[in-house]
């Protein structure tokens, strides 16, 4: 046998990047956890907490389901507007922010906008707005239209960067005014994650509206709120049931919609 | 040429059913959108003084505090980091058996595949914010409700993403796995773990950048972190504190997102 | 040969300075009649046809179209003149979601205001004879299917049928059958040789085979080295010249 075959061949090498990685993980965990007071005393006391926190919360309490159901709407009503405002704004915000279509001093500024629309979270966003525009739905609207143009802004920005040049080259070879050349070769090409990413951002609103009321801007945050401080648990109980069932609806929703639409009766297949 | 060069050649785009479709997800968005606007409350006056107020509010925040950093901020955004990192970390540990009790392939039964959705949607629908407040309810102000808001809420998140990730897995390797007759754990570890590798680290990534977000604003609601110091300070109306606070945060979240991109670079 | 249509005076191009690929061309076509032009990869054969409808842009000359200098014109002026010169891409470059029909029209898009182009108001001349051409290419039936669910060969006829919808009065086709098995680039290279007998229309194609190339072509134009080095009938394109062209022997031992 050959002297070098005497070598070790060694089947699986320790990889010890990735044993250093773990273990990083362990001490740091066991760190913060200590540097933020967790100790198992304190977590047997809340589970016992817990415990008959969620005996108050149960049966749920339905009796003022009035206040409940007003909440409820005008969340969907904040949610409905910001969603249709925010995808009305972006899109044009977005067509301008794609590099590979406009030229730097218009990309520039619209990025810029749209990575500050994205950075603040919209609660922040809907206190200042709270502040500006007083109590009430229409600071709700505000605040989560600025979340959505940031959000699909920047989606719909990239996804206008990633389409093939090629195509719109045909298009503008036939001699087609721009706005021929956007409709025939850009957008045919972005429409389906487009579609994906407005219903994301529809639910997405849906869940926001429900909690920008805890600071005033409208919806049942507010009531949510207001419940918690007074332990009304058991009407909680009822509200944050109703939250879950709206939300879901929201998303079967959106998943017809998008069946509709992408006429493959599945979602965006990029 | 034949006659029938003679009929008028009709050319739609959409079949009958689709135009009906298309029309019908139409409508009803105007629909709601006119009844929204109808119902909604705006008050005029509100919306006419708003370039006052927040004009008025700008030059309140100005100059911002900075002095008031140390103090006040510093440790606060610590812990801020350190709620959205622990709360990642333990929503993983806990998404990860609910995620494959969802997914179809790994666990062929589908009333546990739909009672781990329900439970993920839940997750989903519940607000970070509102978790807080449960959780502040049960174990008291402080990081530790943040944490736990922080984790539960991303369960949903992480959990939906990977059960897609391991629907999409390729199921011919998966099937030469079974072949060999390999028990299911081992299956799931050397079959799909392998493949569902980078979508992991991307969800597990893109959430921690969100939490890094909303982790700071738990505090308003007495779940710890730098929420607190805006809570405190807002209700002090003390507006340049607030611009340092959220300058802050800017920061912090600008930063999460630089690492974010330069970590996804190096492992995908 | 009868009038000029086309006339490219002195057309230059550099793409980095100091490393022209296209030195000082000149070249005249006829208002019919199918020009081939080949060349080794890299010798401009390519940019020079993008030069004539501008998705290229010359460094110097002058082409002179319908009584305008093409790379003197910009905005309306040049997507006028775009609208009357159909184009062939080799990757076909057909807008993949969308369905043949729409891609077809796509030709008429020149002609048709933005707000009917989105609302796809037509005039139904245009849609007859887009289901015409249809027949024609071959395609019959096919008007509602995805781009990009066709064969190379297929899209390759609707990408034809495209250029052909402009009513064009040049036709340019950029190594048109590249991407295309042998028998089906027979059929295209047919195909467009027809077209263009049929209608009327000068047709000038860029293309490495120079078996296909002597077969459809009247008239041949051989460039090396960014220069024209033969222009003249397939028949005279003799071995001596195809050295110079393309360089090497080994290659023309079939």
């Amino acid at each position: 046998m050959n002297a070098n075959a005497a070598a070790v061949r060694v089947a699986f090498p320790s990889n010890w990047w990735a044993r250093a990685g773990w273990l990083l993980l362990v001490v740091y965990i066991v760190y913060a956890c200590s540097l933020l007071d967790f100790t198992w005393a304190r977590f047997m006391i809340g589970l016992d907490n817990g415990a008959r926190f969620i005996g108050r919360m149960f049966p749920p309490n339905f009796a003022r389901w009035e206040t409940l159901l007003k909440g409820l709407t005008e969340s969907i009503e904040i949610a409905v507007l910001a969603s249709t405002l925010g995808i009305l704004v972006s899109l044009p915000i977005g067509l301008l922010a794609a590099r590979n279509l406009m030229p730097v001093w218009v990309t520039w500024p619209c990025r810029l906008l749209i990575a500050l629309c994205r950075s603040f979270h919209p609660v922040i966003v809907a206190i200042v707005f709270v502040k500006a525009l007083g109590f009430g739905a229409l600071s709700g609207i505000a605040a989560l239209t600025v979340a959505s143009i940031g959000f699909i802004g920047k989606l719909f920005a990239e996804a206008i960067e990633e389409i093939s040049l090629k195509q719109v080259e045909a298009v503008r070879a036939t001699g087609a005014p721009f706005m021929n050349v956007i409709t025939y070769g850009v957008l045919p090409q972005v429409f389906g994650r487009f579609i994906g990413f407005a219903t994301y951002q529809l639910d997405s609103n849906l869940r926001n509206s429900t909690m920008v009321g805890i600071v005033g801007a409208g919806g049942i945050g507010g009531a949510l709120f207001a419940a918690f401080q007074r332990f009304d648990y058991d009407f909680v109980c009822a509200m944050l049931l109703s939250i879950i069932f709206l939300i879901f609806a929201g998303e079967l929703l959106a998943t017809r919609v998008r069946a509709v639409f992408l006429e493959r009766g599945k979602v965006d297949e990029e | 040429m034949t006659t029938t060069a003679l009929e008028a050649r009709i050319w739609q785009r959409f079949t009958p059913a689709q135009r009906i479709a298309r029309f019908a997800v139409y409508l009803a968005m105007v629909t709601a959108v006119v009844m929204s606007i109808q119902s909604v409350e705006v008050i005029p006056e509100f919306l006419l003084d708003a370039p006052e107020q927040m004009a008025d509010l700008l030059k309140r925040m100005w100059p911002v505090a900075f002095s008031y950093y140390p103090k006040g901020v510093h440790e606060a955004l610590v812990e801020t980091l350190h709620i959205a990192t622990l709360g990642t970390i333990l929503a993983v540990v806990m998404a990860f058996p609910i995620g494959i009790m969802a997914a179809y392939n790994i666990t062929p039964s589908r009333p546990l595949n739909f009672v781990a959705r329900l439970l993920l949607v839940a997750s989903r629908s519940v607000n970070s914010l509102v978790w807080a407040l449960l959780f502040v309810a049960v174990f008291g102000p402080g990081a530790l409700a943040g944490t736990l808001a922080i984790a539960f809420r991303s369960i949903g998140f992480v959990g939906k993403l990977v059960g897609e990730a391991i629907e999409e897995a390729n199921k011919g390797t998966i099937e030469a796995l079974q072949a060999t007759g390999a028990p299911w754990f081992s299956v799931l570890t050397k079959g799909y773990w392998p493949q569902i590798q980078p979508a992991f680290w991307s969800v597990v990534l893109f959430r921690w950048d969100i939490n890094v977000r909303e982790s700071a604003v738990l505090g308003l609601v007495g779940a710890g972190g730098i929420g607190m110091a805006l809570d405190t300070a807002m209700n002090l109306f003390q507006w340049d504190r607030v611009a340092m606070v959220l300058v802050a945060i800017f920061a912090v979240v600008i930063i999460a997102e630089i690492a974010v991109t330069a970590i996804r670079k190096k492992i995908i | 040969m009868t009038d000029v249509a086309l006339s490219i005076k002195g057309l230059s191009k550099e793409y980095t300075r100091g490393k022209p690929v296209l030195r000082d061309i000149s070249l005249d076509f006829g208002a019919r009649g199918f020009t081939a032009v080949i060349g080794p990869s890299g010798t401009g054969k390519s940019t020079l046809i993008r030069c004539i409808n501008r998705l290229v842009e010359p460094t110097a000359g002058a082409i002179l179209f319908q009584g305008q200098d093409l790379v003197k014109l910009s905005g309306r002026a040049l997507r006028e003149a775009r609208s009357g010169i159909g184009m062939v891409f080799q990757e076909y470059n057909l807008v993949e979601r969308l369905t043949v029909m729409e891609n077809l029209l796509t030709g008429r898009l020149g002609y048709v205001s933005p707000l009917k182009a989105w609302f796809r108001k037509f005039p139904q001349s245009d849609i007859d004879e887009a289901f015409d051409l249809l027949n024609v290419v071959g395609l019959a039936g096919f008007a509602n299917q995805r781009a990009d669910s066709l064969s190379g060969g297929q899209r390759q006829r609707v990408g034809i049928a495209r250029a052909v919808m402009q009513h064009p009065k040049l036709v340019l086709a950029d190594e048109p059958t590249s991407s295309l098995d042998p028998k089906t680039s027979v059929e295209i290279m047919t195909l467009i040789h027809d077209l263009g007998t049929a209608k009327n229309i000068p047709i000038i194609v860029n293309m490495h085979d120079v078996e296909l190339a002597k077969r459809f072509a009247d008239r041949i134009v051989g460039m090396s080295g960014g220069v024209v080095v033969y222009d003249g009938a397939p028949a005279g394109l003799t071995d001596v010249h195809l050295k110079t062209i393309y360089g090497g022997e080994d290659w023309l031992r079939a």
